[in-house]
């Protein structure tokens, strides 16, 4: 037998030439770039950006570009953790919904996820920014509802409570509900185990909010304040603000991946056998009891590897956000690469971003997968 | 203990290919994009039409109109240059570009000349790669607002939200603008200047900034342009001109002259009217520009009457300039852009 026979050699050959062939490839790309008098370097992430970037972390125009990089990337990173976790939460009611015996419920459920999951979502997004978020009055004639919140084109603007002096004697009260929290869950899944029947949990740890509420009284002066918005010239000063960019691609996300998590979950819970349904209602578990207890858990197993690609779905089709004007990763180097001229450098820096996003949030939900899964007996 | 070695040989590779990127040679002068210089011209002549990179939805400079043509002041220097070069202005192959995507499309070769309201800077000029062949309108960043709010000038923004298109100068400016006056403002950027506009024109911002006949442009598509005025407060220079890449001089000459020539016709007095009759003109300047005498467009590497061609075709600039910012098109006062001898700044190198 020679060498060129065993599978292992040519493994590894296969692997060596192939490996070869991609360093040679991308040394012509660089050569091909020098050819055209073009010089490849990251130097200029140090210069001053001088332009402005209104959405996010605080910016000046004195900041280097790298910052502006930053902002971008923690603006993109907002939106999805926000759009992730809103989207799923609508799309297991969505999906849950389709599957209700209910006419109406299903129905509806039906055609949400038809209409949206079949339309672009570039035009949804402008639907929903154009359409919607700019119709809405201007400041000065603004909607006012309970508490302030105004309501206008330049967005939501709405009360924040912020902490005054005395935040830190209440913060300890916080601590002490925590710890108690969890004690009494503890105690009702021991309780569980004991009794061999379900019992509620949840709702009873949040008994230890009582706590922090007695500490409000106990502790000098309020430990927060409402910080109340109000209009001052042309912007809005105090309290928080939403952008209607912001809301929109928020929004035109959370709706757009919603639909398509809902065919997700509603195909992970039919694939639960029947009988496990039956078997429970033969057993008397109530249908709330079914779904929480002996279907979903089972669901999913089934539905965690199709749920990472619609979150890694999510995650890039945040990058439409430049066409409504949502300062994120994407719109940001775009301004970046037209003031620097170093095109091929931040298109590099934005594949390695959305590249190290898509393959952090494959890890944690390939984790959360392995520890889920299936145990057959 | 396979796993491992294949961990070892893939990261032996990414090494290499890291190794590959991160070590840079110096590139070598002086033999900069060999495969661009001079080689233009001929690949032009060989396909039969010039690809034109333009604006498609700028009205008055470059407009993609309701037929489906390509239209405007910008439009009609790239029916001027295939007009010299082959005597026919229709060939033309347009590419509408948006801002970020036209100096690159450039850099790549996709297209021959650039003619998309691009301001001349230095880092374009000199990070970009790109050469500016002449300047065709002399503009400024300006300011649009509602009539509405009574501001006169950046002074009374305090505090305002201003849109602009993502990708320009235009940001850059609006930095320095603002903060050299202490004012305090909020910058949204769009990537498509319609939708600045439409974002704008619903309220969503007190301001637009961008080039003052940009803003004219756009006023005029405006459901009531009655209610928008343009600040009389110049916020920049904006020198916009065709491009070329970095590098083909030859191409980059014929452009140029192509301008030139069509400011000189204006200046000599030959427009589309007169043009045959002044064939036949006693004036030296007129016989070396319409290529009666003298080898002026053979020297050049297009037909000698490449003059005649573009005034019968597209026009002097003046007419250009009537066409489409005349007080018939968008009406911006000619201001710096007359010719010289009328106190502007067009002044056409000697054709001699």
């Amino acid at each position: 037998m020679s060498t060129f026979r065993d599978e292992r050699f040519l493994r590894i050959v296969g692997q060596i030439a192939f490996a070869a062939a991609v360093v040679l490839f991308a040394l012509w790309c660089l050569g091909n770039y020098r050819a055209r008098g073009l010089s490849f370097s990251f130097a200029f992430l140090q210069d001053e950006a001088s332009f402005d970037l209104a959405e996010g972390m605080a910016f000046s125009p004195i900041d280097p570009y790298w910052k502006a990089f930053i902002v971008g990337l923690v603006n993109t990173i907002k939106v999805a953790i926000l759009g992730i976790i809103l989207a799923t939460i609508l799309g297991t009611i969505t999906g849950v919904a389709r599957l209700s015996t209910n006419w109406l419920i299903s129905n509806i459920a039906s055609v949400y996820i038809e209409i949206i999951r079949n339309t672009p979502l570039l035009v949804q997004l402008f639907f929903i920014y154009f359409a919607v978020a700019l119709k809405l009055p201007e400041l000065r004639d603004r909607l006012v509802l309970p508490g302030p919140i105004f309501l206008s084109n330049r967005g939501i603007h709405l009360v924040w409570w912020r902490p005054t002096a005395s935040f830190t004697w209440w913060v300890p009260f916080w601590i002490v509900a925590l710890v108690a929290a969890v004690g009494i869950y503890l105690w009702r899944v021991r309780l569980e185990g004991r009794r061999r029947r379900p019992v509620s949990r949840l709702p009873w740890a949040f008994l230890a909010l009582v706590i922090p509420l007695i500490g409000w009284l106990l502790v000098p002066g309020n430990p927060l304040y409402a910080d109340k918005p109000a209009v001052e010239g042309l912007k809005v000063v105090g309290g928080t603000s939403v952008s209607p960019e912001f809301a929109a691609i928020l929004f035109g996300l959370v709706i757009y991946t919603g639909a398509f998590i809902a065919e997700v979950v509603r195909a992970g819970i039919m694939a639960v056998p029947r009988g496990q349904t039956e078997a429970a209602r033969a057993q008397g578990f109530t249908e709330m009891q079914i779904l929480r207890l002996i279907v979903l858990p089972q669901a999913i197993r089934i539905i965690i590897p199709p749920l990472i690609s619609q979150y890694l779905n999510l995650t890039k089709n945040s990058s439409l956000a430049i066409a409504i004007g949502f300062l994120d990763l994407y719109a940001v180097s775009n301004t970046m690469l037209n003031q620097s001229g170093r095109i091929v450098e931040v298109f590099i820096m934005v594949m390695a971003a959305y590249l190290s996003m898509s393959l952090t949030i494959s890890l944690i939900m390939n984790v959360a997968n392995r520890r889920l899964a299936m145990v057959e007996r | 203990m396979k796993a491992i070695s294949w961990i070892v040989v893939s990261l032996l590779v990414l090494g290499v290919l890291l190794a590959a990127c991160a070590a840079p040679a110096p590139p070598e002068e002086g033999e900069a994009a060999p495969s661009v210089t001079g080689a233009r011209i001929q690949t032009i002549l060989d396909r039969g039409k010039v690809i034109c990179g333009c604006n498609a939805e700028l009205p008055g400079f470059g407009y993609l109109n309701p037929a489906g043509d390509f239209e405007g002041f910008d439009v009609d220097f790239c029916k001027a240059i295939a007009a010299a070069v082959f005597g026919d202005a229709t060939a033309v192959e347009y590419r509408p570009l948006t801002a970020a995507e036209r100096l690159p499309a450039l850099q790549t070769g996709e297209i021959d000349v650039l003619i998309r309201n691009t301001t001349w800077t230095l880092t374009r000029d000199a990070v970009n790669e790109v050469d500016w062949a002449a300047v065709t309108f002399y503009d400024g960043q300006g300011m649009m607002v509602p009539v509405a709010t009574g501001w006169t000038s950046l002074d009374d923004m305090e505090g305002a939200t201003v849109c602009s298109t993502t990708g320009t100068t235009t940001e850059m400016n609006l930095a320095d603008a603002f903060r050299s006056r202490g004012l305090d403002y909020t910058p949204l950027l769009f990537e498509k200047t319609q939708d600045t506009a439409t974002a704008y024109e619903e309220g969503r911002c007190d301001g637009q900034t961008s080039d003052k006949s940009q803003l004219a442009a756009l006023r005029s598509a405006m459901e009531n342009p009655a209610d928008h005025v343009i600040l009389d407060v110049t916020m920049s220079k904006e020198p916009l001109g065709p491009l070329t890449a970095h590098g083909d001089n030859k191409w980059n000459d014929v452009v140029r002259w192509v301008v030139w020539g069509m400011m000189q016709a204006e200046e000599s007095g030959v427009s589309s009217a007169n043009v045959d009759q002044m064939l036949s003109s006693d004036d030296p300047t007129v016989k070396r520009l319409l290529g009666v005498e003298g080898e002026m467009g053979s020297s050049l590497g297009i037909p000698n009457d490449f003059v005649v061609q573009i005034v019968k075709q597209v026009g002097n600039y003046g007419e250009v300039y009537n066409r489409w910012l005349g007080p018939d098109g968008l009406n911006i006062p000619r201001g710096p852009n007359e010719l010289w001898t009328n106190g502007g700044l067009l002044y056409a190198m000697a054709f001699r």
